[in-house]
Parts: structure tokens; sequence; C-alpha cells
């Protein structure tokens, strides 16, 4: 019996055939059927993807100038700090400049009394709000999410964040009803969203002369907070290609040694 | 594990023993511990007919030691209070050094154990790797599975994001469904009256210790092991001496090879798509005032949801009373889905190991793979349409499987002649490779 017929190789073959297939199917129906909420958005060509991806770095300072400029009216970023900053290839002193912009409580002091300060590079960014009821006292009852993790706390991340910031719809479609001080965005789950439709064309005015559209403006806060959620990314892509470099030398010797180590029998 | 009857003699090396030598032969007289690992892990007698899917058991010792050291280094910078645990994780991926490193490979550790146990499980499944002599070596792989399940279940809420708060509600929320107790044991388990900071704290106490009750039944696990060695893809007693050769350098270095290939695909992962695996919603802070639109398990729990959720009210036909409710029931069933790998030596007991020899056996095992998979596309979808329907189609195929087909095969199938030994085919056929 040990010797394997073509017919058994074949019925070995299909097995595993039926097998992926249904593996394949599995995951191609599920995809609709997860999302039937809202569109799955558009796949873009982000600088940081793939295995030597990095960040546009004059994208991301952009990016967070449309964040400070437009984002942080409302929403907070409290997982980043000033002094993160430098890693957008701003220097020491431009770090301390933009934390110096902000005010920010202190103390006590000697005498036990609070104080206002400048920021310091050591702060995490500043929040717009004291608390969540303020928050949603300012935002007809909404609470504006905190940024820092966004591209990923949504299933397709950056792309996501890309369709919802330039699909707003003046219109909604016939038949819908919006509740009030809502708007239409088909990417946002329900299609109705609180966010007053954040970016108009020119809205900040951006210092390297690239034209402020809203297309270009969400791509470059995309790719702003995309940094703030995975600040590691660069490093780790970088490390994660000598890792497997090494693992593929270290395994193809490992099976070498195999194949001689076991010549020796029969 | 004998102690040897009188004192050692010097060292079989030409000459005057080294120091080393010496030391080592003093320490194994009083406590035999290098005999043993010579006898254990060196010349360890093994089947010369194991193919790759052998390399699965050590994978998965492997894996544990990693989870464990990264896990130590995690607990290190987590804080686990409700007000703090999410920050700290985010802390541990910004500010610890390397801490977004440990962090993922602890994280995709987790899919990476499960992956490597369920293919070392259904290795077993396959080449009745459960029959006698190692019904115990079975079962306590059983008791491994079910401790990585809840150790896995409590890492989860650990990070403290919306997927953590809501799949602990709905987890602890199960036992609710036994008749009079229930709640009482819910709220026991919670540490108060919802998911909160007493449930957060107990469940890293319980995260850290159940890894080393894991270490203590592997020990266990590979005792057994050892007593009458591995099974082979042939289903056979070895017979002579020529059937065997020493674990080391020949599953040594097979089983590195393995690791390598496997560390490829791991640190893949790791650093190209760390998050793939798992929810985004994750992300998101717990919030119990706001529960997410689908609440769902990681990958390697959806078969068991899914069971859990194909199971209807139990009544009696046409009179519409109602025996049990379909909570209860689908508990029962989701634990009965694990429990009745018990049972399963005793399901079938046909004296051919290997499915190679067992014609039917092979294909419905395929089958029953092919079910487990489809079952956890379903446990990921919202129990209503057709994911329900197939979710019960599966459900039932799961159970009939253990319960009917296997006692069935076992009394009818016609198995196909049994080779003469181990090495009567390897020498005839040394081309084969493993199915």
């Amino acid at each position: 019996m040990t010797i394997v017929k073509p017919a058994c190789r074949a019925a070995v073959l299909s097995r595993w055939a039926l097998a992926f297939g249904a593996l394949a199917l599995g995951f191609a129906l599920a995809g609709p059927l997860w999302s039937a909420e809202a569109p799955k958005p558009k796949a873009q060509d982000w600088s940081f993807n793939g295995l030597f991806g990095t960040f546009d770095r004059a994208a991301q300072q952009r990016g967070f100038q449309v964040y400070k400029e437009v984002c942080s009216v409302c929403h907070s970023l409290n997982q980043v700090a000033y002094r993160n900053l430098s890693a957008l290839g701003y220097n020491e002193d431009q770090v301390k400049a933009i934390a110096a912009s902000v005010e920010m409580q202190g103390g006590p002091n000697e005498a036990g009394e609070m104080f206002i300060r400048k920021g310091k590079p050591f702060d995490k960014f500043k929040n717009p709000f004291p608390n969540e009821n303020a928050a949603r006292a300012a935002n007809n009852g909404a609470f504006p999410p905190d940024l820092s993790v966004m591209t990923k706390a949504r299933p397709h991340g950056a792309d996501y964040l890309y369709a919802l910031l330039t699909n707003y719809q003046d219109e909604p479609p016939k038949g819908v009803k919006l509740a009030e001080g809502m708007f239409y965005n088909k990417y946002f789950p329900g299609a109705q969203i609180a966010m007053v439709p954040p970016l108009a064309a020119d809205a900040v005015e951006y210092q390297d002369g690239t034209k402020a559209t809203v297309a270009q403006m969400a791509k470059d806060v995309t790719t702003f907070l995309a940094w703030a959620a995975e600040p590691e990314l660069e490093e780790r892509k970088s490390m994660g290609r000598s890792v497997i470099l090494f693992l593929l030398v270290l395994t193809a010797l490992l099976y070498a040694l195999k194949r001689k180590i076991w010549s020796d029998l029969h | 594990m004998t102690a040897p009857s009188e004192p050692p003699p010097a060292s079989s090396t030409k000459g005057k023993p080294g120091i080393i030598e010496q030391a080592k032969d003093w320490i194994d007289y009083r406590m035999p511990i290098f005999t043993f690992m010579e006898h254990e892990l060196n010349e360890y007698p093994t089947p010369k007919n194991l193919n790759y899917w052998w390399n699965f058991g050590s994978l998965a010792g492997i894996v544990l030691v990693i989870m464990i050291v990264t896990g130590i280094v995690l607990a290190m910078n987590y804080t686990p209070h409700v007000d703090h645990a999410f920050d700290s994780v985010e802390r541990i991926m910004r500010d610890v050094n390397y801490g977004w490193l440990i962090r993922y490979v602890h994280m995709n550790g987790a899919s990476m154990f499960f992956l490597v146990v369920y293919i070392h499980i259904f290795r077993g499944l396959y080449f009745g790797s459960y029959k006698p002599p190692r019904e115990l070596l079975w079962w306590l792989g059983i008791v491994i599975l079910l401790l990585m399940m809840m150790t896995s279940f409590m890492g989860y809420v650990l990070p403290w994001g919306q997927m953590s708060f809501w799949g602990a509600t709905v987890i602890t929320n199960l036992f609710s469904a036994i008749p009079l107790i229930g709640d009482a044991i819910v709220t026991w388990l919670w540490g108060g009256f919802s998911v909160g900071n007493p449930t957060l704290q107990r469940f890293f106490s319980l995260h850290y210790l159940l890894p080393f009750v894991i270490i203590g039944v592997v020990f266990l696990h590979l005792w057994a092991l050892h007593t009458h060695g591995s099974n082979n893809p042939l289903g056979i007693d070895r017979k002579s001496a020529k059937d065997s050769i020493p674990f080391h350098p020949y599953y040594t270095i097979k089983d590195l090879y393995g690791l390598g290939v496997f560390l490829i695909f791991y640190m893949g992962i790791v650093f190209f798509a760390p998050n793939a695996l798992g929810e985004a919603e994750n992300y998101v802070p717990a919030n119990p005032l706001l529960t997410p639109l689908e609440i769902v398990p990681e990958w390697y729990l959806l078969p068991y949801y899914a069971i859990l959720r194909s199971v209807p009210d139990i009544a009696i036909p046409f009179t519409g009373i109602v025996l049990m409710e379909a909570k209860l029931a689908g508990v029962i069933a989701m634990f009965g889905s694990i429990l009745i790998l018990f049972a399963l030596p005793w399901l079938d007991w046909s004296p051919v190991r290997s499915a190679r020899f067992r014609p039917i056996t092979k294909q419905l095992f395929w089958i029953f793979v092919v079910v487990c998979v489809v079952l956890g596309w379903v446990g990921a979808n919202k129990p209503e349409g057709w994911p329900l329907i197939i979710g019960r189609i599966g459900t039932a195929y799961y159970f009939a499987y253990f319960l009917v087909l296997m006692p069935l095969l076992a009394k009818f199938e016609k198995t196909r002649p049994l080779p003469e030994s181990i090495s009567e085919p390897v020498l005839r056929d040394r081309g084969e490779s493993g199915e």
C-alpha cells in the first residue's frame, strides 16, 4: 500500500483543494456579509503601505497642520506627546515652539496653587475639552472620539478615514431622512454622522505651496493620523525585513543540515 | 528515571575526566538529571517514519515559551485597572523600548499557538493518536486546550478595548444559563454586578497563573508521550530496533527546520500585518454604555461561538412546550463540543489507528476539517439567514461525526491491510511523502 498510486495522489490533492476551496469561499462570503452596513472604502496608494513603506514626511507635516488647525478644535490626540513630533522631521527648537503654543495647567506650586504655563515637549497633546460632558455640550450631544489610534480602530483604517473625509454628500439620497444636526456620509456606519464636514477647499494654507484641496488635506491628515496610531511602523518594517531575511537564510541552512543528517538513513 | 546502582565510572572520554565531567557525574549520581536528559532528549527512540505533521507538538511547546517570556515582560508594564489598562497598553506600544515588538509577538502568538495546536489535534485525529495506549496522553492534550482557551479569553480582556469588555460580558453571561444558581455564579465571577474593575484584576491574575498550570500539564503530556513513544503515520507499533531512530539528531534537526519555516510565517505577521488577525474594535477603549454592532471572539474561538449560537430552543414538536431554552442548550453544545473529545478513544474503537488504512474514515475526516473551518466563518457572522442554516448543518455534522459516524465506522468499515512493520514500507519506498 505504501506506494502512492497516481489515483491516490489525485485524491489527496482533491481533498486539499476541497479544504482550501471551502476556506476561500468562506473568506469571499465573509467580506460582503460583514460590511453590509457601509461600502468598502477604495484602497489608496499610501506611502506607508507594503514591505518598504515609510511615511511621507512632507505629507505628515502638512497633515499635522490640518490636524492642528482643523481637527484639534474638537478631537483629542491623547496618546501622542509633542516630543513625538520630532519623528516628522521637526528639530528640537521647532518641537519646543509647537509645544509652547498651547497653554497647560501646571502645579501645584510651593504655595499649593495651580497655574497656567506654556506647553513643554513632554506634554501630551492638549485635549480640546476638559471632559466628555463639555465635549458633548459643545457638539450637539455627540462625542468627538480621540484620534490617537483611529486608523487601527476602524476596519480598513487609513482607507476608511480618507473615504469618510472625502465623501460627504450635500443632499442625502431620496427616501433618506436625516436626523437633526446630522450629515449624510455613506462610509459612516448607518450613513448619518454628527461631524460637520470638516474640510473645505483652502481651509488651511500650506507653507510648501501645495494646493489645499479637500482630497489633498484628507490624504495628508490621514497620513499624519496613521503615524500617530503606528509611530513604530517604519522601524517595524525595517526590522521585519532583516528578521525575515535572516530567517530565510537560517531556515535554508537548517534544511540543508536536515538533508545531510537524514541522508545516512535508509 | 532509575538511579544508577553504583557510582558512575570515570567518564568514557580518554584520559582524566575534566572538572566539568566530574561535576556532572557528581550531580548525576545524586540526582540522575543528566541521565534522564540523555535518555529522554538524545537517545529517546522515535519511529523513523514521522512526517512533518509531527512537527507541531514541539512548535506548540516553543510558542508556549515565547508567550510566557513576552507575557512576563508585558506584565511589568501593564496596569490592570479599568481607568489605566488601555492607556498602559498604548504606553507599551509607544514608550517602552521595543514594547510594540513584545506586544505584537504576544498578541499574534496567541493566534499562532492555537493554529499549531489545532493542526496538532487534527493530526492526532487523522492518525488515531488517541487510541490505546495513548488515551491519557490525548486527555492531557484536551486539558491543555481547555486551559489555553481560558487563558486566551482572559488575556484578550486585558487591553480593555470594546471587544475586551463586551466579549467578557457575553462569555461570563453564558454561566447565567445554568438553572437556579446561574445568576449568582455570574455575579461571583464578575466580583460585582457587571464586568468591572474586580473582573479585570482577577482576569489579570488568572491570566498570569494559568500558563504555568499549562506548563505542568505539558510535562504530564510529555511523560505520557515518552512512556509509549510517538504514534506514526502508519499507526502500527514499532516491532524491532530497525523501526526507531534516536530523537537526536534526527528529529531535533527536523524540528528546528520546521521551526524556521514557522517563524518566517509568524514573524511575517508580527512585522507586516500585526493587526490583521484582530478586531479593529478593540482599539476603541471599553465603553459599558455603548454595545458594538457585532460582538465576535478571536478567530480561534469562532467555531465554538458558531455552535453556541446555532442551537435553537429544544421543544416538543407541535406542542410549543420548550424543554430547554436555546441559551442553555447552546452552552451545553459548546462545552460538549470539546468535552466529547475525551470520549474519543471509546467512540472509535477500531484497532486500526491510521486513517491511511481506513478509506471512509479518511473522507469523513476531511469533511470534518472543512466543517470546522466553515463553522469558523459562521461564527463571524450574525446568526441569521444562510450563516444560521449552515451553522446548524455544521453543528449537526460535528456531533454526528463523533457520536454516530465513528462508532459505525469502527464496526463496519473495511480497513486495508496493515504493513508488516514500519521499516518494511520505509525500505521499500523512501520517497513517500506524508499525507
